[in-house]
């Protein structure tokens, strides 16, 4: 029986090693001279450890540019989400008005659609309001997300409806009644919510691409794409530093919320 | 009191469906729109040259060589992907579930943390891994005396390693999915297949699997909905290279509206939304409870 733990903790942290190597290599790379990085064999430690990687992200690239860029459209987008997906959500759970099993089906089903159908027109869209290359354009088609509607309504329905009646016998209005009684119990799920759309804010790629077109509106991952297919493809020590400067944020910030991340992952898979 | 309710429950639902009409649905229908006319980029400032052409743009995507080898690569992508991601995602919460008892967070926190990391970032740390002299995995095998290849200038190992990359990033977002799937199921079940006799393989062949059912198909479902639409791994490695060995659909239809296409982009996406509908669909009939 020993044996077997044991055996079992052995492929546990072999697999450990696997996910976090490439990290490790990152990490480690981003304090390297181009020099170094080149070497055949590779080293593991820097021979002799610089930070000139970084400060060319910061003086030459404007990294802390992109940076608050990418924290700006994420947080506007977060906010939006949680406040707009709790009001619809909180709405086709608890309340009852026509319409309300059509518009939840159609919600549902743009879940399916692939993001390259809604696109084009999109672009065209956002170009013709004048909005491309603005902070306004990288954020609005993001406000709202299926995703987001779906959790929230999960989370209300598992809410007992003697609160909003008890609520109604005390004279509060319906939207006192969401915004006073029911809104605050929901805290769980808004933190998981919260988390996953800022990730996902974070991360997003295809949309700022066509629609940040000078470097004063790139996000992270926009510019860390230019810079790794442009003429700076070859300067291996500033992609893994802004590489490190894309992802350390976020695994901070998911470490820190981790138990939100994984508990929303597995309500919205099972229900 | 009920028309209290309808008149509160429009003002909630109305923000979102404001931007739902304008950002989501209108784009579906527009683009749908679009897929059948000859629109181009610089018709935008004269909309009313644009002509109808029916099916004349899907005609021309199904008929165009890059598509069918970038639907052929897409295929290849999910066909070896979605399997692989579910099998190590399913060993990973099995191991966790029943094996691992002390560190069990460590485990699970570490597994998913490539799944919140940047695909951007992600393809720029795995260019440096898979590079053919100083990279990382080539340095692991020259230990073992094997002499690994050019992964990614490869025709042949180029859509592999994107393979490899995807499972390593996303195994562990259906891993937390199983892993729940796992806890769901009473211990009961398994210790009355302990009594029967049946080995630990029969118990998860025969008592588990069955009761994973849903998960199973929860995770398939939303797996091969994202690895039909994959574009970044190609975008940021290999530029769909080499010789469109990488090239996706998603990626494919990107380029076309990068040269102004718009009607031919449009068809192509659309193209891409009825197989994933398809692919659904069938997922749904096969894996649904019996």
């Amino acid at each position: 029986m020993m044996r077997r733990t044991w055996w079992i903790y052995l492929i546990g942290a072999l697999g450990l090693v696997a996910v976090a190597a490439p990290f490790v290599w990152m990490v480690l790379g981003s304090f390297k001279t181009q020099g170094e990085l080149l070497r055949v064999p590779p080293t593991w430690l820097p021979q002799d450890a610089t930070t000139e990687n970084y400060e060319a992200l910061f003086s030459k690239a404007h990294f802390p540019r992109y940076f608050l860029n990418s924290g700006l459209v994420a947080l506007v987008v977060t906010a939006g989400n949680l406040m707009f997906c709790s009001m619809i959500g909180y709405a086709l759970a608890k309340l009852h008005f026509k319409g309300r099993n059509t518009l939840f089906v159609v919600v549902m089903a743009t879940l399916m659609i692939p993001g390259m159908v809604t696109f084009v027109p999109l672009f065209v869209l956002v170009t013709n309001a004048g909005l491309a290359n603005s902070y306004p354009g990288l954020i609005l088609p993001f406000l709202v997300s299926p995703f987001g509607v779906f959790l929230m309504r999960q989370f209300f329905l598992s809410l007992p409806d003697d609160l909003m009646d008890a609520g109604r016998v005390d004279g509060a209005g319906e939207l006192g009644i969401f915004a006073r009684i029911m809104l605050p119990l929901t805290r769980p799920a808004l933190a998981t919510l919260g988390i996953l759309t800022f990730l996902g804010s974070w991360n997003n790629f295809l949309w700022p691409l066509v629609i940040a077109q000078t470097e004063d509106k790139y996000t992270l991952p926009v510019a860390l794409a230019l810079y790794s297919t442009g003429q700076n493809a070859q300067n291996f020590g500033l992609l893994m530093a802004g590489a490190v400067v894309v992802v350390i944020p976020v695994l901070v910030l998911f470490l820190v919320f981790q138990r939100h991340v994984t508990k929303g992952i597995a309500i919205t898979g099972l229900k | 009191m009920l028309r209290r309710q309808t008149a509160a429950a429009w003002i909630l639902v109305l923000p979102f469906v404001v931007l739902f009409l304008a950002f989501t649905a209108g784009p579906v229908l527009g683009s749908l729109g679009m897929s059948f006319t000859d629109i181009r980029q610089r018709d935008l400032r004269t909309p009313f040259a644009v002509e109808g052409v029916g099916f004349g743009n899907y005609l021309k995507a199904l008929q165009d060589e890059t598509f069918r080898k970038a639907a052929f690569n897409t295929a290849y992508f999910v066909v070896i992907g979605v399997p692989f991601t579910l099998v190590v995602a399913l060993a990973a919460a099995l191991l966790l579930d029943r094996g691992v008892k002390r560190f069990q967070a460590l485990f699970k926190v570490g597994y998913y943390l490539p799944v919140v990391t940047s695909i951007v970032a992600i393809a720029v740390i795995w260019r440096f891994v898979l590079a053919p002299d100083a990279g990382l995995l080539n340095t692991v095998l020259g230990w073992f005396g094997i002499d690994g290849p050019n992964w990614l200038g490869s025709k042949t190992w180029a859509m592999p390693s994107l393979i490899a990359m995807a499972i390593w990033r996303n195994f562990g977002s259906a891993m937390i999915i199983f892993l729940a799937g796992l806890q769901g199921i009473p211990q009961s079940v398994e210790e009355a297949g302990q009594l029967d006799g049946a080995s630990s393989w029969q118990r998860f062949r025969y008592l588990i699997m069955p009761l994973l059912r849903p998960t199973i198909l929860f995770t398939s479902v939303t797996t091969g909905i994202g690895y039909l639409q994959f574009f970044e791994e190609p975008f940021v490695m290999t530029q769909g290279g080499p010789l469109n060995s990488t090239v996706s659909v998603s990626m494919y239809t990107y380029q076309q509206f990068g040269f102004g296409n718009y009607g031919l982009a449009t068809s192509m996406a659309y193209i891409l939304f009825v197989v994933i509908a398809v692919i659904t669909f069938i997922q749904f009939r096969l894996l649904r409870e019996k």
